[in-house]
């Protein structure tokens, strides 16, 4: 496009042999001049601050992707910006209204266009296949039977080491169960810092997305499945949880938050749960990577094997009891022993 | 050709003021439509940093334009009911909740929910209880608090069910449930019931239980 001369812009430069070299060259060097500064704001100053934090490998690993590819295409946004603004100025149609000179091919540069724009898209596609994998599928569900896997992981139940924590997503709230806990299910989620997680997420009727923002984990609620994805928190704090799938009406309510806590406070945590909720246990149903509904829409259970944890080391599970009241079918029971 | 198309300025008037005369009747149908909303219905004061909120649940609301769906309504200050469920209640304060529930009960799609959690002095029908194990009607849960409270479904054997269109009197079959709970922070809390009671509808959480008026609703919480 550069070697067309719009009609009525091109009369200082008539006399030239290469008439549009000098806007070139100003337009290359307005352009160079401007990625020089801005592009190290963007990856030293606007990075750091860039979602979704660095709470975790997780989500240090795609800030570091955000930060990249902001990076990258900030030379490029700004070509296009810089160009728009001086043809803008100087390229100016005025009254006219006749059609300028036909454009011409210009091999130097569409050969380096065409190597430019090739090696950027290649490049990030294979840095962002790479970013994917590593580490450990980058906060995405990866379906019942992960590729990546961080250490301590095994798909036989009784010999993965790594803290389960089931996400189970229902029209329109979270909640979550410890199967290394006596399957105790809460509606608030705590983790331990500096430990290997492994969310397994499903739902109980529509489809669902489990996503914890900071945390930088988003993996799909599907009824009937069991989808996983790990984490491991660097430091404690407060994260957002929001389901990221439109699920019905109050979907943008199904919002919560939850804590990152030291391994000494999550044991405290997890073990007053199971106190607390000791008489409840037992009537939920065993635990399972999915549930499936039964005729009469009640809780569903396909009978999977429950998956032991031993990475954090278990208060008490066999908690005594807390005084409750029951009136109903079934009279409250103690927790069974895990 | 020319002749063809010539109109008089009366028509070429006309044929500029009917579409846009048309479109806005659509755009006003389309603003009344979506801005319609259940009343606001102001819990009664219960003393200082206290309010008395009185509702029931019936199995089939029994006007137009929805009279098979189950739903909930609220007694206003005046003992009068209404079909909303959208209550203001201030912040920081001690809602006093009375549940008169006059539908029978199904299984809950998550057991965790038979807990009453968030809430405190719950009874039926003057007896405490901390879970419900039994049939559950609904569920009175107020997620972004933590407060959820089952509501037990009266027996499938029951002699005299409401059958009149809501609001139903207790001269029929019910339970009576009372909690207390706290409101926190002024801020508008959507509540629900989580037993999949849109009969017909996909997963049972359709028709009533996704729309407000009916089994879910606002707590309009104000400073």
């Amino acid at each position: 496009m550069m070697s067309t001369a719009p009609a009525g812009a091109t009369a200082s430069h008539s006399s030239s042999s290469s008439p549009d070299r000098p806007h070139l060259v100003r337009l290359i060097s307005i352009w160079v001049v401007l990625s020089a500064i801005l592009t190290p704001v963007v990856y030293f100053v606007w990075g750091p601050h860039m979602p979704p934090g660095t709470m975790t490998d997780i989500s240090r690993s795609q800030q570091f992707d955000n930060r990249v590819l902001g990076t990258v295409a900030t030379p490029v946004v700004l070509f296009i910006w810089t160009y728009f603004g001086y043809v803008l100025k100087y390229f100016r149609g005025g009254s006219s209204t006749e059609d300028g000179p036909p454009i011409k091919g210009h091999l130097a540069f569409q050969t380096g266009w065409l190597v430019t724009t090739t090696v950027v898209v290649l490049s990030l596609f294979v840095f962002g296949t790479y970013e994917l994998v590593s580490p450990n599928g980058a906060g995405t569900g990866s379906g019942p039977n992960p590729i990546w896997v961080p250490a301590g992981y095994s798909a036989t139940a009784k010999d993965n080491k790594i803290l389960q924590v089931q996400v189970i997503g229902q029209q329109w709230r979270w909640t979550f169960r410890y199967p290394g806990y006596s399957g105790v299910e809460t509606t608030q989620l705590e983790i331990p810092a500096n430990t290997e997680i492994q969310f397994n997420v499903t739902s109980l009727d529509v489809i669902h997305s489990f996503w914890a923002q900071q945390l930088g984990v988003k993996a799909d609620a599907n009824p009937g499945e069991n989808n996983v994805a790990f984490v491991n928190s660097n430091h404690t704090g407060n994260f957002d949880i929001k389901c990221s799938e439109l699920c019905g009406t109050l979907h943008g309510a199904m919002i919560s938050t939850g804590t990152v806590v030291s391994p000494t406070d999550f044991s405290s945590w997890i073990a007053n749960q199971v106190q607390v909720h000791a008489a409840d246990i037992p009537l939920l149903p065993p635990y399972a990577l999915s549930y499936l509904p039964t005729p009469d829409g009640g809780y569903y259970d396909p009978g999977q094997d429950p998956v032991p944890d031993t990475s954090v080391p278990s208060p008490s599970t066999s908690a005594s009891p807390v005084p409750s009241t029951s009136v109903g079918g079934t009279p409250a029971a103690p927790a069974p022993s895990s | 050709m020319t002749a063809a198309v010539q109109q008089s300025k009366p028509l070429r008037t006309g044929l500029v003021i009917a579409p846009l005369a048309i479109l806005a009747v659509l755009a006003a149908w389309m603003f009344i439509w979506l801005t319609h909303y259940p009343p606001t219905v102001q819990a009664a004061p219960a003393g200082p940093g206290a309010v008395n909120v009185t509702m029931q649940t019936v199995g089939a609301i029994g006007t137009d334009p929805h009279p098979a769906w189950v739903s909930y309504l609220i007694q206003r200050p005046d003992g009068s009911w209404v079909h909303s469920t959208v209550l203001k209640v201030p912040a920081h304060s001690t809602v006093h909740m009375t549940i008169y529930q006059y539908d029978s009960g199904s299984d809950l799609r998550n057991p965790v929910m038979n807990q009453v959690q968030g809430a405190t002095d719950a009874t039926v029908n003057g007896k405490p209880y901390a879970t419900w194990t039994d049939v559950i009607g609904h569920t009175f849960t107020i997620p972004q608090l933590g407060v959820s409270v089952p509501l037990p479904g009266i027996p499938d054997s029951a002699k005299n069910p409401c059958s009149t269109p809501a609001p139903c009197s207790p001269s029929f079959d019910h339970e009576k449930v009372q909690f207390s709970f706290q409101t926190g922070a002024a801020g508008n809390y959507t509540w629900q019931c989580f037993v999949p009671c849109g009969v017909g509808y996909i997963a049972g959480f359709g028709g009533p239980m996704a729309t407000i008026g009916y089994m879910n609703g606002m707590l309009q919480v104000t400073a």
